[in-house]
């Protein structure tokens, strides 16, 4: 089964290396990009040119994003009845306790900081695509859309 | 500082597992278990005997659960401000829809089902415990 991944990250850089570890690792994955959180609202409530766009099965996010950031889209997916059940880990540079206090607050799945350096990002991000595809149960697809 | 873990589980062969999991892996983590809900909540609540308990950084709870089922006991966890934001990974036998999808929509920070077989439950309990204590930043705030 090809799992959903919607990566919501304004960073070129930090777009094609999620990528790529994801393409190393051993799961099929389509991997959906939006750069801010008004494009990622879109993307999950099927809006203009995503009346197309598949329910992701996790959610990677971002805290700081342009026009809408991480933590209000946080909260409008956990607010919405529909979108809740979707995992959704915080992939942030911010190693703030405030930030990852309020993100577990509204219900964020997990919380992951995001490394500077190259390997230990790569590394990082396989293991959650390892946990996240593999060890974890996702919620089913027909539930809720 | 050493992370303190809740497990809530009434299968005394599943606790030992566990335990000698998460240890293989950090040998300073404290692990408490409760073996029933209420017993949960009443050291979640820090009641009686356990006025003294610590707040966990991690929860492993499982679904069928002697008193109060582990349903309610997340229900309880994730609309309680105090409680909420401690990461509870659901850790169960079953892998009916019902329960995976209402895990979630209960706020269930993970679902994971356990294996029957020893060795994929002990590998299990390894990645678990390496991802949830090692890869992710816990709450501190949820200590106090």
């Amino acid at each position: 089964m090809t799992l959903e991944v919607l990566l919501v990250e304004d960073s070129p850089g930090d777009v094609r290396l999620t990528r790529e570890a994801f393409r190393d690792a051993k799961t099929n994955i389509n991997l959906h990009v939006a750069t801010d959180g008004v494009a990622a609202m879109a993307f999950l409530r099927h809006e203009g040119d995503h009346s197309q766009a598949p329910r992701p099965d996790f959610i990677l996010l971002d805290l700081n994003l342009p026009k809408m950031d991480g933590r209000e889209v946080l909260a409008h997916i956990k607010e919405d009845d529909d979108l809740k059940t979707i995992p959704t880990i915080i992939l942030t540079t911010s190693e703030a306790e405030v930030d990852i206090l309020k993100s577990y607050q509204l219900q964020a799945n997990c919380y992951i900081n995001k490394p500077v350096q190259l390997e230990a990002f790569e590394a990082i991000v396989k293991s959650v695509n390892y946990f996240w595809a593999t060890t974890a149960k996702l919620p089913p697809r027909a539930n809720g859309g | 500082m050493a992370k303190e873990v809740l497990l809530v589980e009434d299968s005394p062969g599943d606790v030992r597992l566990t335990r000698e999991a998460l240890h293989g892996v950090d040998a300073s983590v404290h692990l408490h278990v409760a073996i029933d809900g209420v017993e949960a909540m009443a050291f979640l609540n820090r009641e009686g005997a356990y006025s003294n308990a610590p707040r966990p950084d991690v929860i492993l709870l499982d679904l069928n659960l002697p008193k109060m089922d582990g349903r309610e006991v997340l229900a309880r966890i994730k609309t309680d401000e105090k409680l909420r934001m401690i990461p509870t990974v659901i850790l169960t036998t079953s892998d009916a829809e019902t329960d995976v999808s209402n895990s979630y929509r209960l706020q269930a920070n993970c679902y994971v089902t356990k294996p029957v077989q020893l060795e994929e439950f002990e590998a299990l309990m390894k990645n678990i415990t390496d991802f949830w204590l090692r890869k992710v930043k816990l709450p501190q705030q949820a200590r106090h």
